[in-house]
């Protein structure tokens, strides 16, 4: 595994660089935000992952994926 | 039911110059109405419909290649203007859905825009480093050998440490778990709002030593900076304190289902 998912940026970093590039974001730190976060709507939708219990299934992909993953 | 459905990303109240593009690298489009934006792709329900997505979600690289996708996209949007970011693959038949979204959720949706405007959710991690966790235990079990030091008696020098290695182990948690109270208490004080994200497994984190906290915080833009050298402050004695963002306030915009 390489150092995959990257560690944060210290306090320094944050206020002398703007903001981390889309890409550079670890997938666990985003993964933790749009699996709990984010408005969850219901109604008209065909399909939510609200619907399909993700975090459960997630988890468990993720987990199970974690040896394999080498880069994200 | 058609092949495509409408995949919605992120409602906010103005439209952006530009925007990268979504999900299944598709284009992304906006419906308005009623003075909100919402932002979205079509997807094809060969890919997207339950059954097919069902199947997709246990596969790493899908599940990774659309959350960064969808990410792109939010972040775009909300780098330039206040923004509610919508759970991760919501499709809905087509545009007109969307667009009647917009219209009965209008006062919901005002009210979340207005909550993260001007703010921006930040995260802050504190990891405490293993080999300062065991350090206290090693020197207890030094004292307790030297006690013991009658030799001959193995066994009981062997349960002695044991038991206090077992002790410390269990004291520095307790410490450890204290300090993640304060210094999310810490950070809360500055932020708008705050909340705790369950820690990530190390498997995952890829760091061997133990996440104390992996809050979010939202934060007024006019106090990042304090809130960063608070951060910054609040770690130190074996404790590391990783800060990330600014991030879309997905931690941020819970509305009621309804």
């Amino acid at each position: 595994m390489t150092d995959w998912p990257a560690r944060g940026v210290s306090a320094d970093e944050i206020i002398l660089s703007d903001r981390l590039p889309a890409e550079r974001v670890s997938l666990v730190d985003l993964l933790d935000r749009l699996l709990a976060g984010g408005v969850v709507l219901s109604g008209d939708i065909i399909l939510s992952i609200a619907d399909i219990d993700l975090v459960c299934i997630s988890l468990r992909t993720v987990l199970a994926s974690a040896d394999t993953l080498e880069d994200a | 039911m058609s092949d495509t459905g409408t995949y919605l990303y992120a409602v906010a109240r103005d439209e952006v110059a530009a925007c990268p593009p979504g999900v299944a690298d598709a284009d992304v489009r906006t419906i308005v109405r009623g003075g909100l934006v919402a932002y979205v792709s079509s997807v094809p329900m060969e890919r997207f419909g339950e059954e097919p997505l069902r199947r997709s979600l246990e596969d790493m690289d899908w599940l990774a290649g659309t959350a960064r996708a969808h990410h792109r996209v939010v972040d775009a949007v909300a780098a330039a203007t206040a923004t509610a970011p919508v759970r991760l693959v919501t499709v809905y038949d087509g545009d007109e859905q969307v667009s009647d979204l917009l219209e009965r959720r209008a006062g919901d949706f005002a009210e979340v825009l207005a909550q993260v405007t001007g703010r921006r959710e930040w995260g802050v991690k504190a990891f405490v480093d293993p080999a300062s966790e065991e350090r206290p235990d090693e020197r207890s079990g030094r004292d307790g050998c030297e006690q013991a030091g009658k030799p001959g008696k193995p066994g009981t020098a062997y349960l002695q440490r044991r038991r206090a290695n077992l002790r410390g182990r269990e004291q520095n948690r307790r410490q450890a778990l204290a300090r993640a109270e304060h210094i999310h208490a810490a950070l809360a004080t500055v932020a708008v709002a705050s909340r705790r994200h369950r820690p990530q497994d190390p498997r995952l984190s890829g760091r061997a030593d133990w996440m104390l906290l992996n809050g979010a915080y939202l934060v007024d833009e006019g106090r990042v900076a304090e809130f960063a050298g608070l951060a910054e402050e609040l770690g130190g004695g074996g404790i590391e304190v990783t800060v990330t963002g600014p991030w879309a306030p997905y931690s941020f915009t819970v509305m009621e289902t309804r």
